[in-house]
């Protein structure tokens, strides 16, 4: 733990930027950002010291100094307008977030049913105050750890998003994060509420220029009872970015809520996933990361059965080449009262390079004496014997290991049936096996 | 077709094939068999170059090439094809986008353009209706999930869509029941040509009531122990093949 005497250069510059932030005339905000500053100031950012961020170390952020955008966002030029649209789905109302704030330009927000809403965080914060009261904060505390409370004491917008019980969302919701700038941070802060027997998908992506920035984005969602949420991250952020996503969740019980987190891009990246489950709910983690170059991506995901006959199904799976680190370090906590949970959690990892390297550490945490969990986790190379069978097919060895390789990341983007989404993140995929090992024409 | 003479294989230290020799000519159809652990998969690999053999002596020359020589795809190019006794699972690769890729791989080989779309589709659907598979094994992933015998079909079909020179059968008849047996039989024998050569590896005669070989080869402790025609798999079904161990020893 950090002491007060290390405090943050970022509490040392930004403390005062509070009233250019969204939100100051509201109390209830304005005293959990100044608790979130506190916490802040008083820890900065987590350590390799904390058990939870032992293989990941983020003391670059701290050096560099990113600064927040504070309300302007300039104009986009034609060819970046063109590049933003390119991450946009068809299909689908999207909320796009410049740099950390609302752009009408962009977004995409007609045709919504009535009774849904979904529009920035700065104005739900103006429309629906009190809602937001209720929500903001309570899927995750400020202690979590200190890219909470930063988020919290400095958000400039985010996605709000409420459907109203037995409502039915056809079309998906996406938020389109966008860093343009070189040298800023951007902030968001997101809630997702859908009630009872509600059904909503929302898709994060992130994308960036080709620039050192920092995007700190946290999501609350709060899944009521027998409602049905997906949300599927997408993290393309630049090569020089830092990135971290936290995904808090709050399950009601015979709540269903499926995550896909595709982890591609950010020099140093980090997701944060965690789950709470009531009774009877299910949930479904998956995830791909896929490192390249000098990445270092982290996935931290935290399943906590608190209910009975709550079920939990985790896939994660890592492809690293290069001098890539990928770290998966998944937690599942069954407590004393969730009886008969059944949970099973997998991690696997493909390394590419000698130098590459997985960091993977399952830990189950079961207070509860009747229950199903189990764990997995490999890392390895490829299978010699399926380099052999494709070769005895006519193909070659460098394109066998491609194959095999793609093989293996498409498993997780093919459980993805928003079709879309799923061309887009297949893109993304084939754009990191660019050899001609697999063809699109013919898949 | 193909020539093997005196070849010697080991793994590590240990020796596995003590001195084959075989020729097959065109339109043959050669039956081996053998009992477990005598080398039959052994020489269906080395045939087709998986690694971690050693040879420390002896030839094997296809269509006058030297065959050890080449890496597996170019075998498989050239018109080798094993189907395996033990195929692989490899999901996340779709059975068609195989085909596709080995298909032109070896179009490619021959300086010929891919297969058109629709052509390659037409032609796959053939297939598939004379192995009595369903279509959607196209789309599966490759062996993925696949019973014993839907395998050994879809090593036939892939065969059928290649069209080898070569076809090297290790135990396809093992995990098929009767029915699956017959049709995989009758796949092969459709494939039957004046250019075309077979090496039926199996444990059985059952396979070769369906698929009648020109000659029958018994391998024992890495060594071909006897030779005859198609009679000499009846009598090793009658008289099992501690006879023939016996003889030869
Ligand atoms: N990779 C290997 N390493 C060690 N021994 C092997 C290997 N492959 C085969 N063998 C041995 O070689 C012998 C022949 O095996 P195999 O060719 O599979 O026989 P068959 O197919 O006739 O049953 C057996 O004794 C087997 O144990
Ligand atoms: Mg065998």
């Amino acid at each position: 733990m950090m002491t007060t005497a290390t405090a943050s250069r970022y509490t040392a510059e930004y403390r005062n930027i509070g009233p250019a932030l969204p939100g100051k005339i509201l109390p209830w905000l304005q005293q959990l950002r100044a608790e979130a500053l506190v916490h802040f100031s008083a820890h900065g950012f987590p350590s390799p010291r904390e058990e939870e961020w032992r293989y990941t170390n983020v003391s670059a952020i701290e050096k560099k100094l990113f600064a927040p955008v504070l309300g302007f966002v300039p104009h986009l030029q034609t060819v970046n307008a063109q590049w933003l649209k390119s991450y946009q789905l068809e299909d689908a109302w999207s909320v796009v977030l410049v740099d950390g704030h609302f752009s009408a330009e962009f977004s995409i927000l007609d045709g919504l049913p009535e009774t849904v809403s979904v529009m920035s965080m700065a104005d739900a914060l103006t429309k629906q105050p009190e809602l937001l009261e209720t929500f903001l904060g309570r899927a995750v505390n400020n202690t979590e750890h200190g890219f909470i409370a930063f988020n919290t004491a400095w958000f400039t917008d985010g996605l709000f998003v409420h459907v109203p019980a037995r409502q039915v969302l056809e079309k998906p919701i996406q938020v389109l994060h966008v860093a343009t700038q070189a040298d800023v941070m951007s902030t968001t802060r997101s809630v997702i509420i859908a009630d009872e027997m509600a059904d909503v998908k929302v898709i994060e992506t992130f994308a960036g220029l080709d620039n050192s920035y920092l995007s700190a984005a946290v999501i609350e969602a709060f899944v009521g009872a027998n409602a049905d949420m997906a949300l599927y991250k997408m993290q393309c952020e630049s090569e020089k970015a830092y990135h971290f996503g936290g995904t808090y969740v709050k399950q009601a019980r015979d709540a269903r809520f499926t995550h896909y987190n595709f982890a591609f891009g950010g020099l140093l990246a980090r997701s944060d996933i965690h789950v709470d489950l009531d009774y009877a709910s299910e949930c479904e983690l998956n995830g791909l990361y896929l490192g390249i170059k000098r990445q270092h991506i982290d996935n931290h995901t935290r399943i906590n059965h608190l209910k009975p006959h709550a079920s939990s199904r985790e896939m994660y799976k890592g492809v690293l080449d290069d001098r890539a680190r990928g770290v998966f370090q998944g937690r599942v906590i069954v407590a004393e009262d969730a009886q008969k949970t059944d949970s099973q959690m997998n991690n696997r990892n493909l390394l590419l390079s000698d130098d590459a390297e997985a960091d993977t550490k399952p830990q189950l945490e079961i207070y509860a004496d009747d229950v199903k969990c189990g764990h997995g986790v490999t890392v390895g190379q490829l299978d010699e014997s399926s380099i052999f069978y494709l070769q005895s097919r006519c193909i070659d060895e460098e394109t066998a290991r491609n194959m095999l390789t793609f093989a293996f990341a498409n498993e997780m983007v093919d459980k993805v049936r928003i079709k879309h989404l799923h061309d887009k993140v297949l893109e993304q995929v084939l754009m990191r096996f660019p050899q001609e090992g697999v063809k699109k024409s013919w898949l | 077709m193909l020539s093997i003479k005196n070849l010697h294989v080991n793994v590590g230290d240990k020796p596995i094939l003590k001195g084959i020799n075989l020729q097959i000519n065109p339109g043959e159809i050669h039956a081996i068999m053998g009992p477990n652990g005598s080398g039959k998969s052994t020489l269906a690999h080395i045939l087709s170059g998986k690694a971690g053999y050693d040879v420390p002596g002896g030839t094997v020359t296809y269509q006058g090439k030297d065959l050890l020589e080449m890496a597996p795809e170019i075998r498989a190019r050239e018109g080798v094809f094993l189907a395996f006794q033990y195929p692989v699972e490899i999901p996340g690769v779709s059975n068609i986008y195989l085909l596709k890729a080995a298909l032109n791989s070896i179009r490619k080989h021959n300086g010929q353009p891919e297969v058109d779309a629709m052509d390659f589709l037409t032609l796959i659907k053939g297939k598939v209706r004379l192995l009595d598979m369903d279509e959607k094994f196209l789309y599966r992933a490759v062996n993925e999930g696949f019973s014993g015998g839907e395998k050994k079909r879809n090593e036939i079909l892939q065969m059928a869509i290649l069209e080898p020179r070569l076809c090297i059968l290790d135990e396809t008849d093992s995990g098929l029941d009767i029915d699956a047996l017959k049709v995989v039989a009758e796949g092969v024998n459709s494939l039957r040509s004046p250019d075309r050569s077979f090496v039926m590896v199996t444990h059985y005669q059952r396979l070769l009531d369906y698929i009648k070989p020109d000659f029958v080869h018994v391998l024992a402790h890495g060594q071909i122990v006897k030779s005859g025609g198609a009679e000499l798999a009846l009598e090793l079904e009658e008289k099992g093949y501690s006879w023939v161990e016996q003889a030869a020893a």
